[in-house]
């Protein structure tokens, strides 16, 4: 279990990089106020995700416009998939992992 | 019993003929259940689609959009698949990467009308859903007969009781000295075109070159050239023969399609050119040809033909001759238990290489293995093909000449116009045409060729619209399993099951069968057919007029509501206007623009309905950098401002610093963490280069320095830019001022442009553009002061502001609205509503504030923080 700091870091609606170990993970903080967490590469062309816009259900790439599903990690349009972890908020932390 | 069934091949051929299967599986177990059975025979064709088995839609309709309720389909079909009762337990073998894509349409892709994820045909949650065990990327290397097992090249061996061989064809190289590279495969440069990762090599690879050269002038070489001009500026495409499309099309023909080639889409042909040699060490740098000649190219595309895949079937010691032999069930000769479809099977001593004979052989061979028609038997196919390059129409079926002194020729040619139409008949039947610059009569030709129908005796009819009775047949009196859509094979029967099933748009149900998204000759029937099934009219597709997809209505009627209700932010938006309140990420940015258009300074701004490059005003590039262009009014600077960019670009390293075709400097590269500083230490306003936005005023140098000169362009310029300056709207808006009709600063193709003529005056141009889309604006209006400019120029933005669609840009919105009204409504004030928008554009030239300013403290938290590992992130410590 990760904490990576105050769920406030990352406005409502948007999307921040953090690095926890090796890995990059686009942290998103939905309008319900709810969190998720993905991989922060984009597998198509590498397009940077926590730049992406969201709604409560995906995460839209700002390079092409693909969009994944936040909570499956689905693609919507045949891409590969991207990595979903288990993120939420604990007194107004965000916790990584299980 | 369940049975195991590999197929080897994940393509067209393979994923269709699966479809099928499952089809009739679905048809078989619902009409065990159903009492009675309603005497349904399970026929598997697509008329299955009539409501009674709806599965089969939703499978096609679903594979490309996974919506709600699919776990539940998911776990439904589950458990009914393969369920011991005759089904299938299917496991499919793919070499490419990726789940089944519509091949054809890799020509769209190339040529940019068309992207990646509008061409799968089969997702991967589509094999999921339907209990499929996919390996992808993985080849198959030998089939053991006796044993039943095939071996893959990761050495797995899969045991199967039913094999399907749907190996298809890879492009053939032809014995060019240099094409090959050891190492890599092909020599750098050098492509086939075949597959995705092949189209997706060549556009990458085109991207930073210019010159091309396509060996092979047939279709697919024609579509590859065409797509390559959208990525170099020079197209050279290189046949070996006399004429090109010479399967196809005979000489006259070839000819005629030359001169067009040529002369409309400016791809330069070289006739019976043998290529020899490819020139360059490391890198293609040019083609040799057998003459002698030397063509300068660095990139290659080799489109001279394929070859079916059956070395696999070979070593594994089936009956191969050009293809694998089949019988007319469509199993390999001899074998109870191969089947064999697609491009690789040879049938009756026939290969072919295109899609729609497959679509009839997946029919046979799922009726036959399956059991559901033992006796079903494929006979052959009638091949028509149409080109699929916009602006040149070929379509040819049949016959390419006459072959017997009886048979009945027509044709009609004017070479002039590129113009050239023939068709064979024999016996009263259609056995050949060809259809050079006009495809009009294209699909009622293909309609008489396939079914041998009646022709109308006045031959004429049937290469022009005569203004008499329709010699082509009414959708009612075609059968339902007549093919309508020959490129994805759509049936009549698929078309009005979904119809029926409650779709009544052209374009919803285009989405669901995929009927018409391929080479789009069909659309015409397609729509007709709709009609007819919707009794009388198609409805409108709605959703088409939406002002952005995530809210159902159109831009008046939404700017209505929101008036209404005084909806200020765009959550409150889906939050009152979208049934359920579903939040849309694609809507946001066009509803985002609408209310800020709207409300000006009372807008809510909620950051996150921004698009990224409007969060922190910079333009994200390729890498996730960003880039930088100051405002540089009417493209005018001083050796101040220049000075001070080139410090910045100093001290920051920047590693790109170009000229824009806006008159513009453009720093490249720049980290987004960076920004911030790089503003203030600029401390000039943005040129507003990333939004949707009033961008420039482009200008020559005007009547102080040009001898030409008549009216000072340069001012002009300058004031427009100065009033309009960061205007957001729904699309860009980018502008020019021109000096005297020579028409330096481009004016004619800009969103507004103004040129200044004799006496003083200024015409005003709108709706031009000369991008991707290219078009010479209409004459607005011609004024006598640069005032008078200034004002009409405020009046037309406003207006198109308030009434395009989201992305519509002038140049599609002009011409859809119609000048004449535009000029009504903006120039002559037949609506009273002039003094309205003057009001309006007025409110938002006074709410405009420098962006760039925006840099002391950040508008939210980390909203400069890096998004990609480009720099060090703020590590996170990790505790246990
Ligand atoms: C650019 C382009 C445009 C075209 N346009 C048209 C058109 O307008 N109209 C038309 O009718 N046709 C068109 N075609 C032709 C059409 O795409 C083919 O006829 C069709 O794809 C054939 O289907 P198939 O399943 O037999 O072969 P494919 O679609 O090639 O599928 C075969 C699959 O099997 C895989 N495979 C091969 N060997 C093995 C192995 N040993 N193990 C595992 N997997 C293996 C291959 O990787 C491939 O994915 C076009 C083709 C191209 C390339
Ligand atoms: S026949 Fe080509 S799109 Fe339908």
């Amino acid at each position: 279990m990760r904490n990576l700091g105050p769920v406030d870091d990352i406005p409502l609606g948007e999307g921040r990089t953090y690095a926890v170990g090796d890995d990059m993970i686009a942290v998103f903080h939905l309008r319900t106020g709810e969190v998720r967490a993905v991989s922060a590469v984009c597998p198509h062309k590498g397009g940077p995700l926590a730049d992406g816009q969201i709604d409560n259900r995906v995460v839209v790439c700002p390079l092409h416009l693909y969009a994944w599903d936040l909570a499956t990690g689905c693609s919507q349009s045949g891409q590969p998939a991207i990595d979903v972890y288990p993120v939420r908020v604990d007194d107004g932390q965000l916790i990584l992992g299980v | 019993m369940t049975q195991r069934l590999v197929v080897i091949g994940n393509g067209m051929a393979g994923a269709r003929t699966v479809e099928e299967i499952l089809a009739r599986s679905k048809n078989r177990k619902e009409n065990r259940n159903e009492v009675g059975g309603e005497g349904r025979i399970p026929d598997g064709n697509e008329v299955g689609g009539e409501g009674r088995n709806p599965n089969r839609n939703e499978v096609r309709g679903e594979g490309r959009e996974p919506g709600e309720g699919r776990s539940a389909e998911r776990e439904a079909r589950r458990s009914g698949e393969g369920g011991g009762d005759g089904g299938f337990v299917v496991t499919m073998f793919g070499d490419e990467p990726y789940g089944n894509y519509n091949r054809i349409m890799l020509s769209n892709l190339l040529a940019g009308v068309e992207d990646e994820a509008g061409i799968f045909l089969n997702d991967l949650g589509w094999y999921a859903d339907n209990g499929i065990t996919l390996h992808s990327g993985t080849r198959i290397e030998r089939i053991d007969r006796t044993a039943k097992l095939v071996y893959a090249a990761d050495g797995t061996a899969t045991p199967y009781d039913k094999l399907i061989i749907a190996t298809g064809s890879s492009s053939w190289t032809p014995p060019i000295k240099n094409i090959n590279n050891p190492k890599r495969g092909y020599h750098q440069g050098v492509f086939a075109f075949r597959t995705l990762d092949d189209t997706r090599g060549m556009i990458r690879y085109a991207r930073d070159h210019e010159r091309a050269v396509v060996i092979g002038g047939g279709l697919l070489g024609l579509e590859a050239a065409r797509g390559l001009q959208n990525h170099v500026s020079e197209v050279t495409l290189l046949h070996a023969m006399g004429h090109l499309m010479n399967v196809q099309l005979d000489e006259r023909a070839g000819t005629m399609l030359k001169d067009s080639v040529e002369s409309r889409l400016g791809i330069k042909v070289v006739l019976n050119a043998m290529t020899t040699e490819i020139l360059g060490k490391d890198r293609v740098t040019g083609v040799k040809l057998a003459d002698g000649t030397v063509i300068d190219a660095d990139v290659i595309v080799v489109a001279a033909g394929i070859r079916p895949n059956t070395r696999v079937a070979a070593d594994s010691g089936l009956t191969v001759e050009r293809g694998i032999v089949v019988d007319d069930q469509m199993r390999a000769i001899g074998e109870d238990d191969i089947y064999v479809v697609g491009e690789c099977a040879q049938h009756r001593g026939e290969m072919y290489g295109l899609v729609a004979p497959l679509w009839e052989q997946a029919k046979v061979l799922a009726d036959h293995i399956t059991g559901s028609d033992p006796d079903a038997a494929y006979r052959g196919s009638k091949l028509h093909t149409k080109l699929k390059v916009a602006g040149i129409d070929v379509a040819a079926m049949g016959l390419k000449e006459p072959e017997t002194d009886d048979d009945e020729v027509i044709v009609y040619s004017e070479p002039k116009k590129g113009l050239y139409k023939q068709i064979i008949i024999r016996d009263g039947a259609l056995v050949g045409a060809t259809l050079v610059g006009d495809n009009s009569k294209a699909a009622g030709l293909i309609q008489a060729f396939d079914r041998g129908e009646p022709l109308p005796d006045v031959r004429a009819e049937l290469l022009f619209d005569l203004g008499g009775a329709k010699a082509e047949v009414t959708p009612g009196e075609m059968p339902d399993d007549a093919q309508v859509c020959n490129c994805n094979g759509v049936s009549k029967g698929a078309i009005c099951g979904v119809v029926d099933g409650g779709c009544r748009t052209v374009s919803g149900v285009m989405d669901r069968t995929r009927a018409g998204k391929g080479c789009g000759t069909c659309k015409p029937l397609v729509q007709r057919i709709v009609e007819w099934a919707a009794g009388g009219e198609a409805e409108e597709d709605p959703a088409a007029s939406w002002y952005v997809p995530g809210v159902p209505m159109p831009k008046p009627e939404l700017m209505a509501v929101i008036r209404r209700y005084e909806l200020k932010s765009v959550s409150s938006v889906f939050d009152k206007l979208v049934p359920g309140g579903e939040h849309d990420a694609k809507s946001k940015m066009g509803l985002a623009s609408l209310l800020k258009m709207m409300w000006a300074d009372e807008y809510v701004d909620e950051r996150d309905a921004r698009f990224i490059n409007d969060r922190v005003h910079a333009n994200i590039q390729r890498d996730g950098t960003f880039s930088v262009v100051p405002q540089m009014k009417g493209g005018v600077t001083t050796p101040d401002q220049l000075r001070r960019i080139a410090d910045v670009a100093d001290k920051y390293g920047v590693p790109m610093v170009k000229l824009t075709g806006g008159q513009r400097i453009d720093l490249l590269g720049v980290p987004k963490e960076q920004l911030p500083a790089m503003w203030a230490d600029l401390d000039m306003p943005s040129g507003y280069a990333y939004a949707k936005s009033f961008r420039t005023v482009k200008t020559c140098v005007g009547s102080d320095y040009c001898r030409f000169g008549v009216g000072d362009s340069t001012a002009l310029g300058i004031a427009l830019e100065e009033r309009y300056q960061g205007l957001e709207g729904p699309g860009k808006m980018k502008l020019a001022v021109t000096g005297c009709p020579r028409n330096c600063a481009e004016a004619y193709v800009k969103d507004l442009g103004v040129v200044a003529i004799d006496g003083g005056r200024w015409e005003i141009y709108v709706g031009g553009a000369a991008g991707a889309h290219i078009r010479k604006g209409d004459l607005l209006t011609t004024v006598g002061t640069a005032d008078e400019v200034i004002r009409l120029t405020g009046r037309f933005l406003q207006y198109y502001r308030e009434n395009a669609n989201w992305l519509e840009r002038t140049y599609t919105f002009v011409p859809r609205v119609g000048i004449d009204r535009i000029r009504e409504i903006v120039v002559d004030d037949s609506d009273g509503i002039a003094q309205a928008l003057d009001a309006a554009v007025e409110e938002a030239v006074q709410a405009y504030q420098d962006p760039w300013k925006e840099r002391a403290v950040p508008a939210t938290p980390g909203q400069f923080r890096t998004s990609l590992p480009l720099t060090v992130l703020p590590q996170v410590p990790v505790r246990a």
